[in-house]
Order: C-alpha cells, then structure tokens, then sequence
C-alpha cells in the first residue's frame, strides 16, 4: 500500500508546483553543495595520498618547525651538521637535501616569479629522488653529477601561455638573478601544477644565487632494507634532539615517515572536510525547515481533505504516513536533484582543474554509497520536517475538519 | 427481504458543545432504532441537531453521553482510528459539497476507500471499473472533479460510498448542491440502492426529498418530535 501513499503524494505535490519547486531549493543547495564537497575532498585525498605513496614507504622526510604544517613560520633551518647526524644514524642508507625558494626567472623579454629548486647530484642523494618516481624526463637531458650553469624545467615552463608566451625551448636561455641557466632537459608532466611551474638545478649554483651556505628546506632519508622504517624514524629524531641539544617535546624540527605524512594530511583533510559539511549542513537544515513550513500550510489547506479521507476510512496512521511520505518525497526529490546539481558541479572542478590549472590527478570521487546516501538522508530529512505537521493532521477531528472552510 | 435487526441503535443520545463558559446541548436525548434496509429521512430546520445527529450515526463523533451500537457494537466509547475502520467497513458517505479530492481522478476517488482498507489494487481497479459503470460514468473514469458537472460529481461520491460494500449509506443533504433535475437522477440512484438491499439514511431539510424515505424522523431543538412511516 505504500506506493498509494507515493502516488498521492507526487500528485499533490505536482498539484503545486510553484511551492514544491520553491521548497526543494534549499534542500537542493545543501545536497548539492555536501555531495562536491565530499566528491573534491576525497578527490583531493586521493590525490595527495598517491603522491605521497609514490614516494616510496621506506622515505624519511625531516623539515624544520614542530610539524609539517608549520612551513614557512620563522623556523631554525637544517643544515649539513644535522645531514650528516642524520647520515650517521642506523638504518639510513642515504640523506638527500634540497633547498627551494620562490624567485624571478627571466627568459627573453619576460620575466616571472617561480620555484627554482636546487637538487642534489651526488649519486647517493639522486638514487633517492629517483626511488621516488616524481621527477621523469620528457626530453632533454637529466641534472647530472658536476653540471653548472644548466637547467631542467617543469612541462608548465616549456608549455606556451603558461609562465612564459613562447615556452622554453631546449638549448635557451634562462636567467636567474643574473645568472644564465642553458635549458638542458624538460620534465614530464606530474599534474600536480607547483611542481610543474618548477625549474631545478644543482643545489651547488643554487646555494650562491640564494647565498645559502648549508642549509636545507628539506631532507629526505632513506631506511635500509629490512628495517623497521618507524623505528628507524624514531632513532633518527633521538639522533637530532642529541645533536641539536633539545628535550622531548621541544623539537624545532620534524620527522615523518611516508605513512606518517599520508596520516597528517588525512587528517587535516577530514578536519577541513567535516568543516565543510558543517557549513553546507546549515543549508539542509534550513532547506528542513523550508519542507516543515510548506507541510504546515498544506496541512492546514487540505483540512478538508483530511476530514473527507477520515470520513471514508483514513485512520489517524494513514494520514500521518500520507503527510509524512510526501514531505519525504519532497526531500528526495530535492536530494536527488541535488546530487546532479552536486555531482556535476564536481566534475566542472576536476575538468577545469585539469584545463585550467593543468592538475591531471584530481578526480571527483562519486561513489555509489555517496549518491544513494545523500538520497537517502535527504529523505529522511523531509520524513523528519514532516513529522510534526503530519501529525498535527492525523490529530485532527473528522467532524470539526469536515466544518473547516 | 427486510431483516427486522437495528443496524443502528440510539440510545438517549446526547451531546453537548462547550462555547467558553456554556454548555450548549446540540441532542438532547435521542433514542432511535433504523433496521437494516430501511431508507429513512431525517429531517429538521437548521441548528435543530440533524447534522449532530448524522455525525453520531455515521461514527463521525461520539456522543457525551448514551450509547450507540452499530451492528449491535458499542461504538460510543471507541477511539477515533477504530471508528474511522468502522466507518470505512460499513458506512458509505454521500455529502451535499460531493467532497471529491480534487487531486485525484474519478477513478482514484472511487476506490480510495479501498486503500484504507488495505485492498489489493487490481481487486480495487476492477471493482471501481464496475462501480463507476454502475453510475453511468465509465467514460469519465480518469476526469478529476473540476472536469466534471456537479451531478456527475455526486454520482463518483455515490460510486465511492459504495466501494467497501457498506450496509448503510449515509447522504447528507445530497441534492443541496444540484438542480432539480440532477437532483431527482441521484434520488433515483439512492432509491435504486435501498431496493438492493442498501440501509438509506438521509439528512435533509427539503420535503420534497425528504418524501422520498419510507420513514421520516424529524428532530427540532436536539430531540426527535416525530417519527412516522409513509
């Protein structure tokens, strides 16, 4: 008999349109805007963790400041003394720094702020970067061992109407602060836009154009085979407390393995992402109570109606599902509405992100449990609105709903 | 074929309206058997109680004091969701406004009594197939009331007030809202009905209706003044 209830309901809410319509939009909005939410931020997750799991499980990563997210903050910097504490450590069988800073390039008549990367060249640190499959050449050739004023670039920088109007072509020239780079190699695209707008060269040339004597923006360690990875992790941060003469808990520096970064980002990614649907939640409530309002007018219009079906049979239950499933349907409908709306919204982002910003990786992710759930909740949502008005009908009287005019 | 059973019985039935601080008594003591198969007239000026009373014997209201047994069941002291099954199993509703749901097609009028009473929808179908052909309206089964004239209205209300095989229909006022012709087309029907067997209780205050009853009550001031066969 429940499919009765369905049919009346749709009839009734086709009967007035211009209300169903106007009802559904909150409920709409918020569906719409929790489904890309939720799509993105797993997109974004998903993302961020295949980069991290590209890395390699056996990477060490150490940067200066208490945590990872305290990049950029006045920090004390690493530096060779605290590379070779590290290097020294049991289990690592390798150390590789890089510095990095955002500076003005020049090439021909134009000139851009961007990444300039020094990479270390020693074979020990290169096997490293290699291991962790970012950096593929597209054509050119690689950084090697030795190499001066030559330099590898980013897909972004030898692209047209990226940084530059007519990309950089093999063999140029490129100047950074006074200093002429030769383009020798350009790399494949990594999709992940900063790394593609980077240019890289020997950590050597760039310690003079940054006057950066030994330190490092970041170090990357590798665990021996056959070591525990957290375990070594943890000897190596005892190594540098020693070293850098700090009490536990005190750590001006911080040491993460790949699991523990992916941990960190999931993390503040849940964080972020619960915030999100916080907000987009008040939406939903509203679009709620939007549904509880028409309930009551429409309750309070058919109380004629209600005495009529009382009077050929309804009991108080009937009328209260009757009410009840049509504020659901009225959610539903929205719900579902909403998850186009929602669902496309995601996908305009990952195509644009794909054209505009040229990030290949991120993929809204629209799974099956996520369209039906938001279905389903927004349902409920309507069932719950509509609880009240429904029940204010299923109370009423047959005769004085009869009398009602 | 009569049976000499009282399928409603009233017995020293009152009711009693709260208005602020007074009581105002709407019956005041009504007693009244109706056997099953009778077609009968109750009749009276407006504000006499005969809409009361007709809410009391269709189980629409409970009275405040007295009983009434329909089908010898107390329904006086019953809840509202329990009447509402009652209702629904016995009585067939025809009102002066034909009270059609606007929302819905002749058909989906016919048997929605049948909904409440948890009938299967091919069963429901046919047997509002059968009903609407049995008021001549087979050819307008899928109007909705705004589609239709006013006398083809009452005949969908009469259809629906048949659905669940009841043994008493009730009209109320059926003819208020019809010219005098249309009018006389739907007392036929109601006359064909209680010919079949069918337990006709109707509410007027028209004499020219109210003659066609075989029994007339007429109630004045809460309390019956006559009661007479034809």
């Amino acid at each position: 008999m429940i499919s009765d209830y369905f049919s009346y309901a749709f009839k009734n809410l086709k009967h007035r349109k211009v209300r169903t319509w106007l009802t559904m939009i909150g409920i709409v909005i918020g569906i719409a805007a929790v489904v890309s939410i939720i799509s993105l931020g797993q997109g974004l997750e998903n993302m961020i963790i295949g980069q991290f799991e590209d890395m390699g499980a056996d990477k060490i990563t150490i940067m200066p400041g208490s945590s990872i997210f305290s990049a950029g903050m006045a920090t004390i910097p690493l530096n060779q003394k605290d590379y070779d504490v590290i290097k020294r450590t049991r289990g690592i069988v390798n150390v590789a720094g890089m510095i990095y800073s955002s500076i003005r390039v020049e090439y021909k008549e134009e000139s851009e702020y961007t990444f300039v990367i020094g990479m270390p060249l020693d074979p020990g640190s290169k096997r490293i970067f290699d291991s962790m499959q970012n950096f593929k050449l597209d054509y050119g050739r690689d950084l090697k061992d030795g190499d001066g004023n030559v330099i590898v670039v980013g897909s972004s920088v030898a692209k047209d109407d990226k940084i530059f109007e007519r990309g950089v072509v093999l063999g140029s020239k490129i100047t950074i602060n006074g200093v002429d780079f030769k383009v020798i190699g350009v790399l494949e695209t990594l999709g992940n836009e900063q790394d593609d707008r980077s240019v890289y060269i020997n950590i050597e040339r760039a310690r003079d154009i940054f006057d950066n004597k030994d330190e490092f923006d970041v170090l990357f360690a590798q665990a021996k085979q056959g070591f525990d990875v957290s375990e070594v992790a943890e000897d190596l941060e005892k190594a540098l407390r020693k070293s850098r003469d700090l009490k536990e808990g005190e750590e001006d520096f911080n040491v993460q393995t790949t699991e523990q970064l992916q941990e960190s980002f999931g993390t503040i990614f849940s964080i972020v992402q619960w915030f999100l649907i916080g907000v987009a939640s008040i939406s939903i409530v509203v679009g709620g109570i939007g549904i509880m309002n028409t309930m009551y007018t429409s309750v309070l219009e058919r109380t004629y109606d209600i005495g009529i079906m009382k009077a050929i049979g309804a009991r108080n239950n009937d009328i209260l599902t009757l009410f009840v499933i049509e504020a659901g349907t009225l959610g539903a409908v929205g719900g579902i509405i909403g998850v186009i709306v929602g669902g496309g919204f995601a996908k305009i982002i990952e195509i644009a992100a794909k054209n505009v910003l040229s990030v290949d990786l991120l993929k809204a992710h629209l799974s099956v449990e996520l369209l039906v759930g938001a279905v389903l909740f927004s349902f409920i949502v309507g069932m719950a609105s509509g609880a009240l008005p429904a029940k204010q009908a299923a109370s009423m009287k047959p005769v004085d709903a009869l009398r009602y005019e | 074929m009569k049976k000499e059973k009282p399928i409603i019985e009233l017995n020293d039935v009152k009711k009693i309206y709260r208005m602020g601080e007074v009581d105002v008594p709407a019956l005041n003591g009504v007693s009244l058997k109706i056997k099953q198969g009778e077609f009968i007239a109750i009749m009276g000026p407006s504000g006499s109680g005969k809409s009361t009373l007709m809410n009391m014997v269709g189980c629409l209201d409970v009275p405040t004091e007295g009983k009434i047994f329909l089908d010898g069941k107390d329904i006086s002291k019953m809840s509202e969701s329990g009447l509402a099954q009652i209702r629904g199993k016995k009585i067939g509703f025809v009102f002066q406004k034909f009270n059609l749901l606007s929302t819905l097609t002749a058909l989906e009028n016919v048997t929605m009594p049948m909904m409440f009473q948890n009938v299967d929808e091919n069963v429901r179908r046919k047997k509002g197939v059968e009903l609407l052909n049995l008021v001549g309206l087979e050819k307008r089964s899928s109007h909705k009331p705004s589609e239709l004239s006013g006398g083809q209205q009452q005949r969908v209300a009469i259809a629906r007030s048949l659905a669940n095989d009841p043994e008493v229909i009730l009209a109320d006022e059926p003819t208020g809202n019809l010219d005098t012709k249309t009018g006389r087309d739907i007392m036929v029907m109601l006359k064909k009905l209680h010919n079949d067997g069918k337990t006709i209780i109707m509410v007027t205050h028209d004499p020219d209706v109210g003659k066609h009853a075989k029994r007339i009550v007429l109630i004045k001031d809460g309390m019956v003044v006559s009661n007479h066969k034809e």
